[in-house]
């Protein structure tokens, strides 16, 4: 048996980024996520790296851009308030095609909100992050151990596609302990001809940048961006489906929300009702083909989130509004119970019937 | 003497070294406008240069060459 | 003989900066530095947002545009990335570091960060069209201040060089301008000394320059080097504010 370790699922983070050859973190204290600043404040040290405490999100942004313009595997975290902050950066990183890798362990909002878990910045994530056209590939991890094979994934899924890659995972994620396995096989940082690292008077110099004030310019820069964005789309959409085969209804739901769901799926399976789970592991590249598939089968989806409901509009598009789609919620920080997910079942099956 | 070599395309015409020059041996061109629309600087009276660069050292745009 | 040539440094292209803007100067300062010093294929700069926010094109070494006010920052990444191999400057105007990057500019001053901030002091945002900057003069009119700075009502410039040498952490701090001959040559001095302490990795070097804005300050170029005499340096007075390993100089 692999070596397993008793982890919380902010370390798991850490942890997986420093397996994975990050060697430079820049971080602003915010709960729910401050074990990772804490991790990498003991760690990097250590292993010859940079931690540093920045004077605000904005800065730790921007740092991760300079680590990232000169070539290097880079990580910043935060939670939703700090995150907002970031995304003046976050839209930086993607005009001027840098690799990144953001973790968001969200609380609730608006605003300061409060310090619980919440998946009230999926829309923020998911659309961008921040002013003009991009995304970030948006990885929503469903337990301690996907907190830290997620973060490796976005190192490398960052650095094969030039972009940011954003765990967007919540306090409970944050703060729960499971047992993990940190052996992994790290795909190697590409060759960076673009990093501006200093010449060396060997080649001509490069720059990183942003701007580009020639509107025709810009347009064929963001065009090209979309067909990168058109081949992730294609490619790297991660989903677990879980007894889809014959369900009549579907549950979808990620992250913390996923598993109070799978659980509702299991009362419900005992008594007899015919439902499965839909669970994204990428949040963008949203996994269409599965609702596809599920709009021709089921005869109704409920998105279960802890928001006021973000994500079913993925849902909706996915499926074309070929069937129902309804939202089981709560927000502000509090977590749906089994029993709510259950009774919200339940109430269709009846329906079905 | 000293030689000055100027960059007129590049000039912007704005005089700063023309000012500077101890031995007044340049002047903007009353006549002339180059590619940017500016008067550039000509060495008019090169032959009293004594090739002490104040020209070259308040110039904004790089453009003057100075040998000696 | 050559006596004066353009810097290697230097990229052979024309600025954009208006005619007579002393900008043109502070740049060919930094790039004879560079070579001067032999560190063209170690040094990165970053540009600012700002009049000079293209300056990533005016450099023959690795450049990166950084947003508005986080050069530091950015600069902050690249040196801590390989601090051994990389020579990092940072060239901001007073509304990119005294205002929106004031944070950042603190911050790294007060870490010590082994980087080099060239820091253009013209009191005034030139790029947007001469809006009033954190360092405009008291009664200096502006387009945001059309009756002239009212200190009562938007405060006092900021004076940036004072306000770091309070801090512990920076090492180097001077205010020079490039309104003479002299001056260019002393503000030189003062950039090649801000480079030199970085690769003798002593810290944060800063050297603001009292700088011109002839088409925004409504003034001929020449007009524009005598108001930095009589307005900005009584206000602005040159020198140096801080010189840790040189104590004689503070």
């Amino acid at each position: 048996m692999a070596n397993k370790v008793l982890m919380k699922g902010n370390e798991a983070i850490a942890e997986a980024a420093i397996k994975a050859g990050c060697k430079h973190y820049f971080g602003y204290p915010i709960t729910p996520q401050t074990e990772i600043a804490a991790y990498m404040a003991k760690k990097m040290p250590k292993i010859g790296g940079t931690f540093l405490q920045a004077e605000s999100e904005i800065a730790a942004i921007n740092m991760v851009y300079g680590v990232s313009s000169a070539g290097y595997r880079v990580m910043t975290s935060s939670s939703s308030p700090g995150i907002s902050l970031k995304s003046e950066g976050l839209s930086y990183l993607a005009g001027a095609d840098l690799p990144a890798v953001v973790i968001n362990v969200q609380r609730g909002g608006p605003g300061l909100g409060d310090i619980q878990p919440s998946q009230s910045d999926y829309f923020q994530a998911t659309r961008g992050g921040g002013h003009g056209d991009f995304h970030m590939i948006v990885l929503a991890p469903g337990s301690v151990q996907e907190m830290a094979s997620l973060t490796v994934k976005g190192f490398e899924l960052a650095d094969k596609y030039r972009m940011t890659a954003m765990i967007l995972a919540d306090g409970t994620m944050g703060q729960m302990m499971e047992p993990v396995e940190l052996d992994f096989d790290v795909a190697p940082a590409p060759e960076k001809p673009w990093a501006t690292n200093g010449t060396k008077m060997q080649r001509k110099h490069n720059i990183t940048n942003s701007l580009s004030l020639v509107p025709e310019e810009l347009e064929k820069f963001n065009f090209a961006r979309y067909e990168r964005y058109k081949l992730i789309e294609e490619t790297e959409a991660l989903c677990e489906e879980y007894l889809m085969d014959d369900a009549e209804i579907a549950v979808t739901a990620y992250g913390i929300a996923s598993r109070v769901t799978k659980n509702a799926v299991d009362e419900a399976r005992k008594m007899g009702i015919k439902v499965g789970l839909i669970r994204p592991i990428t949040v963008w590249p949203f996994p269409k083909a599965p609702y596809e598939k599920a709009a021709e089968k089921v005869n109704h989806i409920i998105t279960v989130e802890l928001s006021m409901g973000q994500m079913i509009e993925d849902v909706m598009l996915a499926t074309k509004c070929k069937v129902p789609v309804t939202l089981c919620n709560r927000a502000g920080g509090m977590i749906p119970s089994v029993e709510q997910v259950l009774e919200e079942i339940k109430k269709y099956a009846k329906r079905g019937e | 003497m000293a030689k000055l070599t100027i960059n007129v395309e590049k000039c912007k015409g704005c005089g700063l070294c023309v000012d500077v020059c101890p031995k007044n041996v340049l002047e903007l061109s009353p006549n002339k406008i180059n590619k940017k629309g500016h008067k550039p600087v000509e060495a008019v009276r090169e032959e009293s240069c004594i090739g002490c660069a104040f020209c070259a050292t308040m110039c904004p745009d790089c453009i003057i060459k100075v040998e000696r | 003989m050559v006596v004066f040539d353009k810097p290697k440094s230097l990229a052979d292209i024309s600025m954009h900066y208006c005619p007579g803007c002393t900008h043109g100067i502070v740049h060919r300062l930094v790039a004879e530095v560079i070579d001067e010093l032999g560190i063209e294929g170690k040094t990165i700069g970053i540009a600012p947002v700002g009049c000079s926010v293209m300056a990533y094109n005016y450099f023959n070494c690795d450049m990166i545009e950084a947003a508005h006010g986080r050069a530091p920052a950015v600069a902050t990444g690249v040196k801590r990335a390989n601090p051994d191999e990389h020579i990092v400057f940072t060239y901001q105007g007073d509304g990119d570091l005294a205002s929106i990057g004031m944070a950042e500019t603190v911050h790294a001053a007060a870490r010590n960060e082994n980087i080099t901030i060239i820091f253009i002091n013209n009191a005034i945002y030139g790029m947007t069209g001469g809006q009033m900057a954190p360092t405009s003069l008291p009664g200096q009119v502006t387009q945001t201040s059309p009756y002239g700075r009212d200190v009562n009502a938007c405060g006092y410039p900021v004076k940036v060089c004072e306000m770091l040498s309070t801090l512990e952490g920076p090492e180097y701090l001077e205010r020079v301008t490039v309104n003479s001959v002299k001056a260019v040559k002393n503000a030189k001095k003062a950039i090649k000394k801000a480079f030199q302490n970085q690769i003798d990795k002593k810290g944060f070097s800063l050297v603001e320059v009292l700088s011109t804005c002839p088409t925004n300050w409504g003034m001929t170029p020449q007009n524009a080097l005598k108001w930095i005499d009589e307005k900005m340096i009584p206000y602005y007075p040159l020198g140096v504010y801080k010189d840790r390993s040189n104590k004689e100089n503070n």
